[in-house]
């Protein structure tokens, strides 16, 4: 398959089943809740070294803050329940209750649930109060600015992480355009983060190494630099640069409508191939067959 | 059962329709108007409920017209000034009170919707635990409140009165929202434990006396607060906006009705734990 004179290969993503939690934060102004969101979502890009993966979301078409303020979603995915209640106790209660003007509620809906304001109101020191209004609890924690408003506990979903594709091309600024027009096109999909630093992922791993207690080590087979010295380079003659998009998802199909917009994005000039990452199969419950997306 | 047109006919009856025989100021007890009490029962025994009327114990047919069939829909209407308990305890579905009507409406009520097309008397969903009650007038005495002996009031639901309100306001609530969007008497929120006053026009004085906790807000003008409430700040209470929201999309009460912006803080009752909260909108911002 040809878009554009870059060539589709015919291979599938594999990802994972993970946990979602999609937050609101809010603030006076939109900078503010941005500020609030991004500190957030900080260093979240990968599972391995951070304990979650977490980005920023624009919100739905329509949709509105509980509040009434502007507002981010932040998306958070995690292997467990319990990881997620950590992570999101640590993170709200770190980047967000300390921004200025901040709120936090529920972005999602749903029985299985982690308690975040429950334990964060502990820092209100027993001058805390709560309401209840229509089934959800909103924590009131006295902050030096006002109050602090979080919601008592959040909804976790049955979520996908690790979605990928990779971006052949022949120089490393080629990569980084397409790249980056792939980054753009698919952070505005709804319900879909792109964890790595503007989206994008310069040093791809694979689950191996051959230094004992190291679990993962670079994607040799994808550095250009040493491609005529390892034994299994998966790279052409010509391709000199390559870049990974990486993408968690609430949903298949949104992480499938990102795909389909990044890739088509990415087909640009000086771009040689798209290929994906997976492990054969037989690891990950998610497969996004590449010809079979840019078909759709 | 009867045939195809019996049952069309009976469609298109819908929900019950109880009209008032007639006027009259002896009282009657009606708590047997509910979805509750309708469920399962034919139209002759819905007929059959009992009522009082004065201390006579008499059946709803003796005193209203009724037809209808949909339980979860009942729609009451003719003199209800003296009629009292409409909606009592109700759990599910929607009466429409087409009229003023008497005291004890929607108390102890726990779900469903209730709607005054008119003014309400005393005892307004005293002691409710769920569902919502609307009066597009005017409510007398105790909304939300707690009878003489109890220690809580309302302890869920929502309660918008369009009007105003006599006194004691939600006293001894200890969960919920109660809304008036006209001015509430004296000794709103008495006794609180819990839970939210909205008062939209003049808040009426010694409110919040022994409140523990809880919020009473006033969006327009209020009296000093009691000494035992202590000023603590000005600012804008994030936790209202979604309650405003939610008021905004229920139809209940529009961005004018209940504006936001910055509030005084006063902080009490003393005379007991003193976690209670009085929020008067500053009208100089």
């Amino acid at each position: 398959m040809q878009i554009q004179g870059v060539e589709i290969e015919d291979t599938f993503a594999e990802a994972f089943g993970m946990w979602g939690a999609r937050l609101i934060i809010t603030a006076d102004d939109a900078r503010w809740a941005a500020i609030a969101a991004v500190g957030a979502t900080g260093l979240a890009t990968s599972i391995i070294g951070c304990g979650c993966e977490a980005g920023t979301n624009a919100l739905a078409d329509g949709e509105e803050t509980p509040d009434g303020r502007p507002g981010v979603a932040a998306l958070f995915f995690t292997m467990s329940r319990s990881s997620m209640e950590a992570q999101l106790l640590t993170r709200v209660g770190q980047a967000v209750m300390t921004s200025a003007t901040s709120a936090c509620y529920d972005g999602l809906s749903g029985a299985e649930r982690v308690k975040v304001g429950a334990k964060l109101r502990y820092f209100g020191d027993g001058f805390q109060s709560s309401k209840l209004l229509d089934g959800r609890r909103l924590w009131r924690v006295p902050v030096m600015d006002g109050e602090f408003v979080v919601e008592d506990s959040f909804a976790v979903a049955k979520g996908i992480g690790g979605g990928n594709f990779f971006i052949m091309a022949r120089d490393q600024a080629a990569a980084l355009g397409a790249a980056e027009a792939a980054a753009e096109v698919m952070q505005a999909v709804p319900g879909v983060i792109l964890p790595f630093p503007g989206g994008i992922v310069r040093s791809g791993s694979k689950v191996a190494s051959r230094y004992k207690g190291q679990n993962v080590s670079s994607n040799t087979p994808f550095c250009p630099t040493i491609r005529t010295v390892v034994d299994d380079t998966g790279l052409q003659e010509g391709e000199n640069a390559v870049l990974e998009i990486v993408l968690d998802g609430l949903r298949e199909d949104a992480m499938r409508e990102a795909m389909r917009l990044g890739i088509r994005a990415a087909c640009r000039p000086g771009v040689t191939r798209i290929s994906a990452g997976n492990y054969g199969g037989s690891l990950g419950q998610f497969h996004f067959h590449l010809h079979a997306l840019m078909d759709a | 059962m009867g045939c195809i047109s019996c049952a069309a006919a009976m469609y298109e009856r819908g929900g019950y329709a109880l009209r008032r025989k007639e006027s009259s100021s002896i009282p009657v007890e009606a708590d047997s108007i509910s979805p509750d009490r309708f469920v399962g029962l034919s139209l002759s025994e819905v007929a059959a409920l009992p009522a009082f009327y004065g201390r006579r114990k008499v059946t709803l047919g003796d005193l209203f017209e009724i037809d209808g069939m949909d339980p979860d829909h009942i729609t009451v209407s003719g003199d209800l000034k003296a009629v009292k308990k409409i909606g009592y305890g109700m759990s599910r579905g929607q009466v429409t009170v087409a009229g003023d009507v008497g005291p004890h409406t929607g108390a102890f009520m726990t779900g469903g919707e209730l709607t005054v097309h008119g003014s309400a008397g005393d005892w307004l969903g005293a002691h409710i635990r769920g569902g919502r009650i609307v009066v597009d007038g005017d409510a007398a005495h105790f909304v939300g409140g707690a009878y003489s002996g109890e220690t809580r009031g309302a302890t869920g639901g929502v309660i918008v009165v369009r009007g105003n309100a006599g006194r004691e306001v939600g006293g001894r609530m200890r969960r919920g929202l109660i809304v008036i969007l006209g001015d509430s008497g004296e000794f709103a929120g008495a006794g609180m434990v819990a839970g939210s006053v909205f008062v939209g026009g003049r808040l009426g004085a010694r409110a919040g006396a022994g409140m523990k906790r809880g919020s009473i807000v006033a969006f327009g003008e209020a009296p000093e607060p009691l000494p035992t409430f202590s000023y603590a700040c000005t600012y804008r209470p994030v936790f209202l906006r979604p309650y405003l929201r939610r008021l905004s999309a229920w139809g209940l009460a529009g961005e004018s009705e209940l504006a936001d912006g910055a509030f005084r803080r006063y902080v009490g009752d003393r005379n007991t734990v003193g976690k209670g909260e009085i929020l008067i909108r500053d009208q100089s911002q």
